[in-house]
């Protein structure tokens, strides 16, 4: 009575689970690279094997221990056939070639409002301040400050614009700077899930800021010289942050308003369109870190500067904007 | 009745299809949320296992080349920082296993819930809303303790924070987080198992020795069957002991006193053969309720 159907079954099948089994813990271990040719084109095969052995055992087998054993070994074969295995380098060609300017091309009406928001809140600051400068220290924190407020006098304005504090600690300063902003952007882009009102609230207060600093320096008849000091890298990372907000106002967007989409599906394109967005931030602000840490420190001409800026902010532009053919695949 | 009925349901409601492109059903399972934890933690404690470690070598790099050369250090240790926050669970979910070492040891992955390849763009968006639903509520927490008190009704709000992304997994049938929910992910239980042998193979010689009546063996369906299976894989001897007690007073046999596993053995053998036949006539009984159309 023991030697039932299902046993035959198990015994006559399960060398080639086990070698599905050997083959699937190789490549995983190590990668597809480390496999025999032999066992790599014996896979797909003894992953359809493995697959009607399950819908067999399913049907005629009341054995547990087999039926989830398959269900465990079919699915790590599935994720495994199924996962496209291009080299990480390809993948890298293929973001900055086109994945990431399309995310950005998608984010167009958000970064709009992103724009928009963070120029309302750099004219409220700067005519907030302008006409009365107790407001200053309400957008612009004293240890951010560093002295530079409206009791400093001229002079130690301008060195500040311009004091170049030696090789020494460029490089940390610029790391600093660096990991510094892409948190403050990662935390802009994760807000926008609270329907986007903290990424709000984040966007008008750095606005506010840039137009408090301003209007402390123009004040003073520096305007132009802080134009210099602040575009040289702002014009990188104030994008780089404005599409961080536009990234977190897509998703705040989907989840109010889904459309014709059920509100989770809405949710999961604009996450996965703004993490892309996202990932491509991040990049951006190492640059903006170097303009900053570096660049502006040793390049001291008000001109160039202003140069620099305008020709990173141009080359930006082009490169997200300009029309490109869509995936080809 | 309702108890191996609801422990059924709760089975079922943890199972997502997942239809291969052959047709097949992978039924895959939810991972619960203790697993989830665990996993956390476990990768928590390597988190922070490796940032001591980073440390502990800057410090060490600084002691023998200087502290006025030191700067080149404190960069890398920065920017290691930096990819250990951010990066660590977004490289590790992009490998081929599309598992942290926390989510390995406790047998998950993470997996598109289309069924599709799980790429990058998924992996960054549920791993980046980590930053608030952990590290904000944390470094808020810090802040706070830094400050000194702080005022109570923002630790209120910080703490009603927390909860709500903390307990958002556990208000969905899917177990997913805020980042699973943007990503389109959710996260499986798949262990890598062995294929353990059948227990019909085990000690087959000493299962021969108790024959039973049809009447005997018709008390019981799948269910039953499946559970008895988990009982004599578990070898636990007061379990054993009790489901032979309860055995024998429901099918009414006697004999085989202080032979329980041979017992249980022999029934189990009994009934799965019988149920197998009775399969490949299209009969299936699902449990002991169930009478058969």
């Amino acid at each position: 009575m023991a030697a039932n159907d299902s046993r035959r079954f198990r015994a006559a099948r399960q060398e080639e689970w086990r070698r599905l089994e050997a083959i699937l813990t190789t490549a995983e271990k190590r990668s597809v690279r480390a496999l025999e040719d032999e066992d790599l084109l014996a896979l797909p095969i003894l992953y359809r094997g493995a697959l009607s052995s399950l819908s067999v055992a399913r049907e005629t087998s009341l054995d547990l221990e087999l039926i989830t054993y398959l269900e465990g070994l079919c699915a790590r074969a599935y994720f495994f056939v199924y996962g496209v295995r291009t080299s990480a380098g390809s993948r890298l060609a293929s973001f900055f070639a086109r994945d990431w300017p399309l995310a950005i091309q998608g984010l167009w009406r958000e970064t709009l409002v992103s724009l928009l928001i963070t120029l309302i809140g750099a004219f409220a600051g700067y005519f907030l301040v302008i006409n009365d400068p107790e407001w200053y220290a309400s957008f612009v924190s004293p240890d951010l400050a560093g002295g530079r407020d409206f009791s400093a006098s001229a002079d130690f304005l301008r060195n500040q614009l311009y004091d170049n504090p030696g090789a020494d600690g460029l490089s940390f300063f610029a790391t600093f700077l660096f990991t510094h902003n892409s948190q403050i952007a990662i935390m802009c882009f994760a807000l926008g899930f609270a329907f986007g009102v903290p990424t709000l609230m984040l966007l008008i207060q750095n606005g506010a800021m840039l137009g408090a600093i301003l209007a402390l320096y123009i004040s003073r008849g520096l305007g132009m010289e802080m134009g210099g000091w602040l575009i040289i890298h702002g014009s990188t990372e104030m994008f780089a942050i404005i599409l961080a907000g536009a990234a977190g106002f897509k998703i705040g967007w989907a989840v109010i308003f889904p459309g014709e989409e059920t509100r989770l599906d809405a949710a999961t394109r604009a996450g996965r369109t703004s993490a892309l967005a996202m990932a491509g931030v991040v990049a951006m602000l190492a640059c903006a870190g170097l303009l900053e840490g570096v660049g502006r420190q040793i390049i001291v001409s008000d001109l160039v500067r202003y140069a620099i800026g305008l020709t990173m902010l141009a080359l930006w532009i082009a490169y997200f904007y300009l029309p490109r053919r869509a995936a080809d695949v | 009745m309702s108890d191996a009925i609801a422990l059924r349901r709760i089975e079922e409601a943890k199972r997502r299809t997942l239809i291969t492109p052959e047709g097949v059903d992978l039924s895959l399972k939810l991972a619960d949320v203790g697993q989830r934890i665990g996993a956390f933690l476990v990768d928590g404690l390597i988190m922070i296992g490796i940032l001591i470690g980073l440390s502990l070598l800057a410090i060490a790099a600084i002691a023998t080349i200087g502290l006025e050369r030191g700067e080149i250090v404190a960069v890398i240790w920065l920017l290691g920082f930096f990819m250990l926050r951010n990066g660590y669970f977004i490289l590790m979910e992009m490998g081929p296993r599309a598992a942290t070492f926390g989510k390995r040891a406790s047998g998950l992955r993470v997996v598109a819930r289309s069924g599709e390849r799980l790429t990058a763009d998924r992996v960054i968006a549920r791993n980046l809303m980590r930053e608030i639903e952990f590290y904000l509520p944390v470094s808020f927490l810090f802040y706070n303790a830094a400050e000194g008190a702080g005022s109570a009704l923002m630790s209120l709000a910080g703490l009603a924070w927390t909860g709500l992304f903390l307990f958002f997994p556990m208000f969905n049938k899917d177990k997913m987080r805020v980042g699973d929910l943007l990503a389109g992910t959710w996260v499986i239980s798949a262990p890598r198992k062995k294929l353990d042998v059948d227990l019909l193979d085990t000690e087959a010689p000493a299962v021969l020795r108790f024959t039973f009546t049809e009447a005997q063996l018709d008390v019981y369906g799948v269910f039953e069957l499946q559970t008895l299976e988990r009982v004599l894989r578990d070898a636990q001897p007061e379990a054993i002991a009790t489901v032979a007690f309860t055995i024998r007073n429901k099918i009414g046999f006697a004999g085989g006193e202080g032979e329980d596993r041979e017992f249980l053995l022999c029934y189990y053998d009994a009934i799965r053969a019988r149920m197998e036949r009775g399969l490949l006539f299209g009969k299936r009984r699902a449990d002991k309720f169930d009478k058969g159309s």
